[in-house]
């Protein structure tokens, strides 16, 4: 059971933005989407969402099209991550998390919402903010506020049962952080994906990638450039035909995952 | 990280929370009902809180120990009692209906007047006032004093539909493009007004001049019942809306992640807004400021959860109007102010207070 977009194209206007990449996340597994600008990264991940529907292919949540889920239904399912999230008025950041809450209501206690929402603002590492205004946060802290908000649509507590598989979907969530809190939000993404959530991040850091992401899907011109495991996709060669960029492949000295260096 | 040091029970601060939301609505309910004893109290007539109480208990059959005239009672029936109740009515659907706005747009600027509500409702009555003489025929049907709202009610929703469609494309509404369409309608609805402020006679003009700067005066049950189901309807359900409206505030995109209809959930608010406020400026005329006022005060005082919001909004807006209607009527007796002037006079430099005070802060 997987979410799964297959031979997507998107047009806006003449520009073709995608033209027919293929794509599945299972569960429990974290999935990253690279590609230079312009790639098409963030239409996809729309696609995926389920906010976008391409003019040609299709996207399915378990093999029925994302467009025939009911929307309170899908959300239960799936958290999507923004790049950017503004919000005009001052909430506080723990009524922010708890408008993830918001698929399960009706189906959900007050007591549980709260309980999930500390437990995600925890697993995102904003605890220490839940009192503040979210208008007065820098952009990092809003990113994590915002993951952690993310995390509580679809999140349950451990040790917890639930009965569906969930997806996470992550459109450059390291985007604002520092690099402690890159690293930090990423091991959030692979807690996750522990739990069995299914996780899908854009990211444009091929090293960041590569240490945590079981498979990497390369994006050039709105077509597959390369996809599969970080040892398998990241080469000099795939580097330079989508990044047109020189680099040199060396290993991470304790992990060994492959890392990238500019030449 | 230290996070056990500094770590809060979430569910302590969450019931503190609800604790000062429940609070407030009280305090906002206590403030309605002072300013409606004291609205109905105060005239040249005098009639104590307490007498006010006990007519309208016998009104429901129930027997309380103080006593009244008959003079008091046919007062306060007859005609403090529509006037107050018509305050009540128009400042909930205008604080409303300019809450569940500022939210839609993300923008606290926003208000009825901005999406050409109000200036299409005005455009209409306008044109009933001035060119209602030739529709004799009609108006031997339909008097002209049930004419006007409707007229003005019809107007407001038809500039509402020409900002929507203006707005909309593929199912889609843009919420920038709508700001701007009601912008463009509010001009030409301007240019309407004042082509009909050009043909209009002397005794015309007074008439439109009034209507245009609003009034509660001279309200009866008959028009109050015309207009108070609108009213009612609008403005109640924009309540059921809060979910989505939080979820709003996130973005549109965000809010249809977390499950909201968003396009069903954006119209259905601009038609219920559009109803409230044009039913209520069909009925007094055109009241600025309350829409945007009152929000903005209550965010203040209760933050921006429309769960709270929008139930406060009802309340303050309600208590404002009845305190505003009667300083309106009091002021230069025995003459009585055009409540609109008297709105702007107050809304108009607390609002520049209120973008100085903010202005830096970041948030709303």
């Amino acid at each position: 059971m997987t979410l799964r977009a297959d031979d997507i194209h998107v047009r806006f206007g003449t520009a073709e933005v995608l033209k027919g990449p293929s794509l599945a996340v299972a569960p429990g597994e974290v999935v990253a989407v690279l590609g230079p600008n312009g790639a098409g990264k963030s239409t996809l991940l729309s696609v995926l969402s389920g906010a976008l529907t391409p003019q040609g292919g299709q996207a399915a949540l378990e093999g029925k099209a994302l467009a025939h889920w009911p929307p309170s239904r899908l959300a239960r399912r799936r958290a999507v991550l923004p790049q950017h999230s503004e919000l005009s008025f001052g909430f506080p950041v723990l009524e922010v998390v708890l408008l993830g809450r918001s698929p399960h209501a009706g189906t959900s206690s007050r007591e549980e919402d709260l309980f999930i929402a500390q437990a995600c603002l925890a697993e995102a590492e904003v605890t220490h903010l839940a009192q503040r205004v979210y208008t007065t946060l820098s952009g990092g802290e809003r990113q994590r506020v915002q993951l952690a908000r993310a995390l509580a649509q679809i999140d349950f507590p451990e040790g917890q049962r639930h009965h569906h598989d969930r997806y996470l979907l992550l459109d450059e969530p390291t985007s604002s952080l520092d690099l402690a809190h890159q690293h930090a939000t990423l091991r959030t993404a692979r807690r996750a994906a522990a739990r069995g959530i299914g996780v899908l991040a854009i990211l444009h850091d091929l090293n960041l990638a590569a240490m945590y992401a079981d498979r990497l899907v390369v994006l050039h011109g709105g077509a597959l450039a390369a996809a599969g495991t970080p040892e398998a996709v990241l080469t000099e060669d795939l580097v330079r035909r989508a990044f047109d960029l020189q680099v040199v492949l060396s290993r991470h000295p304790t992990r060994g995952c492959p890392q990238m260096m500019p030449v | 990280m230290a996070m056990s040091s500094l770590a809060v029970d979430i569910s302590v601060v969450a019931r503190a929370r609800q604790r000062r939301a429940l609070l407030a609505l009280w305090l906002f309910g206590a403030g309605l009902a002072a300013a409606f004893l004291l609205a109905v109290g105060y005239g040249a007539l005098a009639i104590g809180p307490e007498q006010a109480v006990t007519i309208l208990a016998a009104q429901a059959g129930v027997e309380l120990p103080w006593g009244f005239t008959r003079q008091q009672e046919a007062v306060l029936l007859a005609i403090r009692l529509p006037r107050a109740v018509a305050g009540i009515l128009v400042g909930a659907a205008l604080a409303a209906s300019g809450a569940a706005l500022q939210g839609l747009f993300r923008n606290p600027l926003a208000d009825p007047a901005l999406i050409g509500v109000s200036n299409g409702a005005a455009l209409a009555a306008a044109a009933m006032i001035v060119l209602g003489g030739s529709l004799s025929g009609v108006t031997a049907v339909v008097p002209l004093a049930l004419l006007l709202p409707l007229a003005a009610f019809g107007g407001g929703l038809i500039a509402v539909f020409l900002v929507y469609s203006i707005a909309s494309r593929d199912g889609r509404t843009d919420v920038a493009t709508m700001l701007l369409a009601g912008v463009a309608v509010t001009a030409m609805t301007g240019a309407g007004i004042g082509f009909m402020v050009f043909l209009s006679d002397d005794q015309q003009l007074r008439d439109l001049n009034y209507w245009m700067l609003g009034s509660l005066g001279g309200i009866t049950w008959s028009r109050l019942g015309a207009a108070a189901p609108f009213i009612l309807a609008g403005t109640l359900s924009l309540t059921f809306f809060a979910r989505p409206l939080n979820a709003l505030l996130l973005g549109e995109s965000e809010a249809g992640h977390l499950g909201f209809r968003v396009e069903r959930a954006k119209r259905s608010i601009v038609v219920m807004a559009a109803l409230a406020a044009g039913a209520a400026v069909a009925l007094t005329g055109v009241i600025g400021f309350v829409g945007l006022v009152v929000p903005h005060v209550v965010r203040l005082v209760a933050g921006p959860d429309h769960r709270l919001l929008l139930p406060a909004s009802i309340l303050f807006g309600a208590a404002l109007m009845l305190l505003a209607d009667l300083f309106a009527r009091t002021l230069v007796l025995p003459a009585e102010l055009p409540i609109g002037i008297l709105t702007a006079c107050v809304g108009g430099p607390f609002f520049i207070w209120l973008l100085l005070r903010r202005r830096g802060s970041g948030g709303w």
